[in-house]
This record gives structure tokens, C-alpha cells and sequence, in this order.
């Protein structure tokens, strides 16, 4: 019976075009049951919105590295943008006495500048992005560290520690903010022009040049938004530690480029489908929670992610090429 | 090669197939794209397994697994792409993936030395440590050939090797193949061109569709062109070109002295409506550079270029589109469409704006004019939502035609409008330039196939070497006309 449900749901185009996506989901279910049988802990409402709370960080970011990617990029800067705005933030807020919401502002800002001016030179000067972004990655950790001088800063006032620890009807703010950024991501990947320029540059540039597209301004928007949402995790991460510093976020661009290929996101751009990118993310978050309850140590974890992160794209690949 | 027959899930390229092949012949495989003489071909050379049939080298029964193993039985291929690694010298190449070793590290001398012989037999005047990259397109097919054949090699492939050539690279190549073949080399030529299977067949397949037709022996310089080219479409050629007269209408676009440095010189004309203005020339002679510097992909340097009797500005692909310009370019699959993208996002890319408010799309609206595209142009697809790269070379085009209707484009520039479609295709595209051309559109046709511009141009205009050779009204339309102005001498 079994085979003749898959044929007919092999010619649904709905499976078809999500199918990768699918069994990320089936995956995310699957690692969940066996983490409720192994440990008590798991399966409890307060364990199930910390996993959330802790995936919303990496979610945000690799929602926008799923544009990057899409477009044919790549983005190793994500982790310096985030301490960048979050240290100049924290300093300006506290040390300064500026008002935090101006203090976000200053923060979203500063994202986007960063990410507009890689941006620009990955279009203007086309220097391929993983040059440009490496690039990056070191001047905007040197600009914060430079700025703060090496030094943190604690004690936040309220707004920022609501954003990173306060919950709306018990779901964490976060969690709300991570949810309202995927909505935003759909929203622009699937209903506007920006979005479907995205995967057309990301297919061929050269036919997406040749259609009239203007490619540089659409990666500069591309990038811009990427900074844009290190803007939003620095705010986030500030009000969860309730301080900042200059050298948080090391790393963090590979947890972000890791959840977009495990949700099926073609690493060569033009395709890519930004809610496996949650479930990429929540994966993550899922297998990092459940080795933290069983008490694994570290160094393993690490090992096992590895593991997880080559092992799903293997198995797309090798489905694909059986096909 | 008897009975073959290949089967792919859904289709069956190749049905049937009977081939053989003697030593010291050439034995031309003819049949138009998608016949199934590249099909057969990697049959021979092991790259697919048949589905039926038996295939004999030098009597014996063969089953030929790969193309390492097809060369070890004396099979030797030479693919239109060539694959050779550019920064790599020609020893390097010859003897890649199978490189001798002596002590642990690769016998340089010995490579050098064979690749010196093998050059030797092809005759051609290559060192064998110069890097392939600083080598010409000639003397890259001379390294492949010379790649192909080893010390036992009894049968050469040459797939359209003509395609990339001059006129006196083709008669070097000719050459070449005298001498393979005069040493017991069976070659078996695939190519479309008959004033070239009249140099050098000994005799002739004709596949089409799949099927076996036909192997005629034929004489050199005395074939039956007519009856080969009925063999191979299956139909004469006046029903192949459905050209409809139209008369011009005002006129829509003028160039003048239009030039761009090293690529193009002193170029003026003017295109009216209605028109099907065909260009002519070599590859090389600067036909593509004019129809991407009137489109504004690669912006011309000097002159003037008018719509409609306005000067205007054309820096940019978007200011081409702006002025109603569109251009459905020679390689569909680089420049033409984007291949893992919908069929309705393709058809709406260049006219995003008409069917948005603000920065959203409206796909209802990306729908309606999708389908009405996919009727109007009868593009095979099941839906929408199928990729680009899953449909045929004529199909693909169609979309690339549809795409420029969707976004009013009045002048239509076509580069090679039918390379790499069937024929059922090609007469397709000639039926939509028809009647685009009666509903006021004019249209520009850069084509290196002479029947096709001769048989759809209202008028020819000749390029060489980046300059306007000559320009044919229709009653001055030959073929011999053409080639001796896109050679730069005169009509």
C-alpha cells in the first residue's frame, strides 16, 4: 500500500517542490520523539519554549543569510555585524545616557551600513562576497572592539531586557520576534519583485541582467537586510545577557549558513525556500538542547552538529543524483 | 552496430539503429538536433549503456562499460565542447587520468614524447608543453583529436567539429582526417552542413527522430543535396520556411555610425516595421556585439541610435526595454532565461513592474498573462510552475520570445533564433516571426544558417570583421552573395 500513497505523492507538486523541506520536518519529529524517550526533561512545555528561545538568535540571522545564499552569496561577516551594533548600543545606552529605543535604532543602523557597504562593493567592484565578507568579518570586530576598547557593559535598561527575556502570553519575546522576521522573509521572498529578483540573479545573472533587472541595486538591498537583522539579533542578545560586548557572536555566520543548507537551500543560489530554513534552525536548536540534557560534553556536541550539518545535505545530494 | 535501440524513462531516443562503420572511411552521421545522433555517439563511446541491441568492434561482440574502456577498444571521441583543462600544458591534457609513472612520479619525458607523436600524425604544429590556454579553438580541437587517438586507435568520433571553425580551419581539418584515414582510421563525422559531407563522406546515415532512415554511399562532390535534406527532415524545404510577405510599415529604428572600439565600426541602418531584417556574417564579424549594443547590454562608444524617429540613450539593458527593445540571445542557457526558475517568472522577469503595485506582485495578473503567453506561443508544459530546465531547446526559446511579447517589445532582436531547436520547432519560431512581423513588430535576425536567412529576411544586411559589408535587397538574395561579403570582399 505504502509504495502506491508514495507514487501518488511523488506526483503532487506540492511534494515535489517542498520535499526536502518535508523530510527536514519528518527529521525535526523524528530526533524529538527519540530525545522524549531518552530524557524526561525534553517533552516539557518550559523545556520546548527555551529550545525555541534559544534558536530564535540563529533563526533571525540565517533568515537573512537565506537571501544571501539564494542570490548566489555568502556572508561570513553576519557574527562581527551583531557584536558591532550590540557593543556600540550597549556603550551609547549606558555609558552615554541615550534613550534605548534611540539605541536600537542606532543599532538596526549600524547593520544596515555594514551590510549596504559589502553590498556595494561586492556589486560595484565585483569582488566575489566570501572576499568581500571575510573581509568584513575582521574590520567590523575590529570597529567594535575599537570603539568599546575591549571592555563590556552591564545593565541594560528595561525595553532592551524585555526584547531579550520578557514574553508576550507566556511566549518568549524572542520567540515573537524570530516568528515575525520568517513572516517578513516569506512575505518579500514569494510576494514581491525583490524577492523573485532574488532567485533570478541567483539562477543567472547574466539572463537576470539581460531582463533589465538592476543587479546592484537588488544585492545591495540583499546584503543590506542581512545587516539589518544582525541589527535585530544584537539588540536581541543584548537584553538576554543584559549587557553587551564587542566580542560576542564569533561563529555565528556558520550557525546561520548551516541552517539554510540543511533547509534545503542550494548552496549555488536560485533555490531555496525560507521555512526550511526555520526548520534548519529548530534542528539545530533541537540536537544542541537535547545534548545539553543528556549531558554530553561540549567538545562531542560539536563533533555531532558537524556530523548532522554534512550528513543532511549528503543525504539531499545523493538523492538527487539517484533521481 | 546492430539493432540498437537506447530508452530513457518516457522517451525512446534511439530506436532501432543500424551503423557501421569501415576502416579508412568517413562515415557521416546526419540528422537534425534531437535525432539522436549524440545519443548514439555516447553509445559508442560507452557513456550509455544500450537498452537492446549488439555492438561488434573489429568483428567481436563488445560490451563497452565506459569511455575509458571504449578507448582501450580503440574509440576515440571528440565532443564539440571540448574538455580540456586550460592551465594545464598539452602533454598534461593528452595524458590526463592516465598519466605513465616511473619511480612513483609521472615520466614527463615519455608523455612529451608521445604527445609529440600523436601530434605528429594529426600533422599539426603544436609544442607539446605549451599551455592549452594560450591556444587557439583550431589547435584546441587538434589536441583533442590528438587526445583521442592513442596507438591503437582504429575509430574517431568527431561531433560537428566544423561548428567552431573558419573556412581554412575546416580545410586543415580535412586534412587530418585524409591522413587517419589513409593510415585505417574509420572516422565517423557527425555534422548538418552539406557542402562539407560533399568534401569528405564516403557515405551517409541519416537518423531522424530516433529511427534508422537510411545509409546512402555517396560520391564526393556529387551528392544529392536535395534528397539528403528529405532524408533528414522528412519533408522539402519549402514547407520548412513559411516565410509570409508583409509590407513595412514607418520606420521604427535607425542606427547611425554606431561604434564600439575594437568590436564595431561606422554602423547605419534603418529597421521599419513589419520587417524581418536579417543579419548575416561570421561568427567572430561582431553581429552578436551590435545586437547587444543597440539592446544595451554592452553599450556602444559613438553614434546615434533613434526609436521611432527620436534620439535616444541606451546604456543599459533596462533602458532597451524601456525603449521596447528586447533580445532573445544565441546561448538561451547563460544569457537567454534563468534554467531552475518557473516558466511563469520567466515569462514576467522583464516586466515585473507592469504586473506589480509597488514593490508586490500580483500573480493573478502573472497567471493571466503566463497562460495567455503559453496558448498564444503553444508552449508545451504541463503548468506554470514547471523549471526551464525541464523543457525542450524550442520551448525554451519560446519562452524567451515570450518573455519579450509579455513586456511590449517592438523591436525584436533574435541572435541564431533557432540554434539547437528541431526542425518541428524551427518552423514554429518562423511561424511566430511571421506573424509578430504582420502585427507591426520588426524584427532583426542575426543567423549563421544561410538557407534560413535568405529564406525569412525582407533584407540582408552582411557584417565583417565589425563593419557592414554589404547590404542584399531580396531580389540580390544568394548564398554565394552572402559568403563573399562576410568574407569582406564584394557582392
Amino acid at each position: 500500500m505504502e509504495i502506491a500513497q508514495i507514487n501518488k505523492l511523488k506526483n503532487n507538486r506540492f511534494f515535489e517542490t517542498y520535499k526536502t523541506q518535508i523530510s527536514t520536518f519528518i527529521a525535526l519529529i523524528a530526533i524529538g520523539l527519540i530525545l522524549s524517550l531518552m530524557t524526561d526533561k525534553f517533552l516539557t512545555g518550559k523545556n520546548l519554549l527555551s529550545v525555541m528561545r534559544q534558536s530564535s538568535i540563529n533563526s533571525i540571522l540565517a533568515a537573512g543569510m537565506t537571501f544571501v545564499i539564494i542570490s548566489g552569496g555568502i556572508d561570513l561577516s553576519v557574527g562581527a555585524i551583531v557584536a558591532l551594533s550590540t557593543a556600540i548600543m550597549g556603550d551609547l545606552v549606558v555609558n552615554s545616557g541615550l534613550n534605548p529605543f534611540m539605541g536600537m535604532a542606532v543599532a538596526l543602523l549600524l547593520g544596515v551600513i555594514a551590510g549596504s557597504t559589502q553590498g556595494l562593493i561586492i556589486a560595484k567592484v565585483k569582488i566575489p562576497p566570501f572576499i568581500v565578507t571575510l573581509g568584513g568579518m575582521t574590520v567590523w570586530r575590529g570597529v567594535a572592539l575599537e570603539y568599546v576598547n575591549g571592555s563590556n557593559v552591564y545593565g541594560l535598561p528595561k525595553p532592551l531586557i524585555w526584547l531579550g527575556g520578557g514574553d508576550v502570553l507566556g511566549i518568549p519575546a524572542p520567540v515573537l520576534m524570530a516568528l515575525l522576521v520568517y513572516l517578513g522573509a516569506w512575505f518579500l521572498l514569494k510576494k514581491t519583485k525583490f524577492g523573485t529578483y532574488t532567485y533570478a540573479i541567483g539562477g543567472n545573472e547574466v539572463a537576470a541582467r539581460l531582463s533589465g533587472i538592476n543587479i546592484d541595486k537588488i544585492l545591495v538591498l540583499i546584503y543590506s537586510l542581512n545587516g539589518l537583522l544582525c541589527g535585530v539579533s544584537g539588540i536581541l542578545i543584548a537584553g538576554r545577557i543584559n549587557a553587551t560586548s564587542a566580542v560576542v557572536g564569533v561563529g555565528y555566520e556558520l550557525d546561520a549558513i548551516a541552517a539554510v543548507a540543511i533547509g534545503g537551500t542550494s548552496m549555488s543560489g536560485g533555490k531555496g525556500i525560507i521555512w526550511g530554513t526555520l526548520l534548519g534552525a529548530l534542528v539545530m536548536g533541537v540536537i544542541r538542547n537535547g545534548l545539553n540534557l543528556m549531558r554530553v560534553s561540549p567538545y562531542y556536541q560539536q563533533i555531532i552538529i558537524g556530523v548532522v550539518i554534512v550528513g543532511a545535505v549528503s543525504i539531499d545530494a545523493l538523492r538527487r543524483s539517484r533521481k | 552496430m546492430e539493432n540498437v535501440t537506447k530508452k530513457f524513462p518516457g522517451v525512446t531516443a534511439l530506436d532501432n539503429i543500424q551503423f557501421n562503420l569501415k576502416a579508412g572511411e568517413v562515415h557521416v552521421l546526419l540528422g537534425e538536433n534531437g535525432a539522436g545522433k549524440s545519443t548514439l555517439i555516447k553509445i559508442m563511446t560507452g557513456a550509455y549503456t544500450p537498452t537492446e541491441g549488439v555492438i561488434r568492434v573489429q568483428g567481436e561482440e563488445v560490451k563497452i562499460d565506459d569511455p575509458i574502456h571504449a578507448q582501450e577498444l580503440g574509440v576515440g571521441a571528440v565532443y564539440q565542447e571540448f574538455n580540456l583543462v586550460p592551465f594545464l600544458d598539452v602533454a598534461q591534457n593528452v595524458f590526463l587520468g592516465k598519466e605513465p609513472r616511473k619511480n612513483g612520479v609521472i615520466d614527463r619525458q615519455y608523455t612529451l614524447d608521445k604527445t609529440k607523436e600523436a601530434l605528429d600524425m594529426v600533422g599539426a604544429d603544436i609544442k607539446a608543453d605549451a599551455l592549452v590556454d594560450t591556444l587557439g579553438v583550431a589547435s584546441q580541437q587538434m589536441v583533442e583529436i590528438a587526445k583521442a587517438l592513442n596507438s591503437r586507435s582504429k575509430i574517431l568520433i568527431l561531433d560537428e567539429p566544423s561548428a567552431v571553425l573558419t573556412e581554412k580551419e575546416i580545410e586543415k581539418l580535412f586534412k587530418v582526417i585524409e591522413r587517419l584515414t589513409a593510415e585505417g582510421v574509420g572516422v565517423v563525422y557527425i555534422s548538418h552542413r552539406l557542402e562539407e559531407i560533399n568534401v569528405i563522406a564516403d557515405r551517409v546515415t541519416v537518423l531522424r527522430d530516433g529511427q534508422y532512415i537510411q545509409t546512402v554511399e555517396v560520391e564526393k562532390g556529387k551528392i544529392d543535396k536535395d534528397e539528403l535534406v528529405r532524408l533528414m527532415v522528412g519533408r522539402t524545404l519549402d514547407d520548412f520556411f513559411p516565410k509570409h510577405d508583409i509590407e513595412p510599415g514607418e520606420e521604427i529604428l535607425r542606427v547611425e555610425n554606431l561604434g564600439k572600439k575594437g568590436v564595431l565600426e561606422n554602423i547605419s541602418f534603418s529597421l521599419k516595421k513589419g520587417e524581418i531584417l536579417g543579419i548575416g556574417g561570421l561568427v567572430g564579424a561582431g553581429r552578436t556585439e551590435l545586437a547587444k549594443a543597440i539592446f544595451g547590454a554592452e553599450p556602444a562608444d559613438s553614434g546615434k541610435i533613434f526609436v521611432h524617429g527620436k534620439e535616444v540613450s541606451i546604456q543599459s539593458p533596462s533602458a532597451g526595454i524601456a525603449n521596447h527593445i528586447g533580445v532573445a540571445p544565441e546561448d538561451r542557457k547563460k544569457e537567454g532565461l534563468v534554467q531552475i526558475l518557473e516558466i511563469d517568472k520567466n515569462i514576467n522577469l522583464a516586466s515585473m513592474q507592469k504586473i506589480s503595485r509597488g514593490p508586490v506582485v500580483n500573480f493573478n495578473k502573472m497567471d493571466k498573462v503566463s497562460n495567455s503567453m503559453v496558448d498564444k506561443l503553444k508552449i508545451k508544459t504541463p503548468h506554470l510552475k514547471q523549471l526551464i530546465m525541464n523543457l525542450s531547446g524550442g520551448n525554451q526559446q519560446k519562452v524567451v520570445l515570450a518573455k519579450w511579447l509579455a513586456s511590449d517589445t517592438e523591436i525584436l532582436i533574435l541572435d541564431e533564433p533557432t540554434r539547437g531547436i528541431d526542425v518541428g520547432a524551427k518552423v514554429e519560431v518562423y511561424n511566430l516571426m511571421n506573424e509578430l512581423a504582420a502585427a507591426g513588430k520588426a524584427i532583426i535576425m542575426v543567423s549563421s544558417e544561410l538557407p534560413e536567412l535568405i529564406a525569412m529576411s525582407d533584407r540582408i544586411l552582411v557584417m565583417h570583421s565589425g563593419t557592414i559589408s554589404g547590404e542584399l535587397s531580396k531580389d540580390e538574395f544568394s548564398q554565394e552573395r552572402v559568403l563573399k561579403l562576410a568574407a569582406g570582399g564584394e557582392a
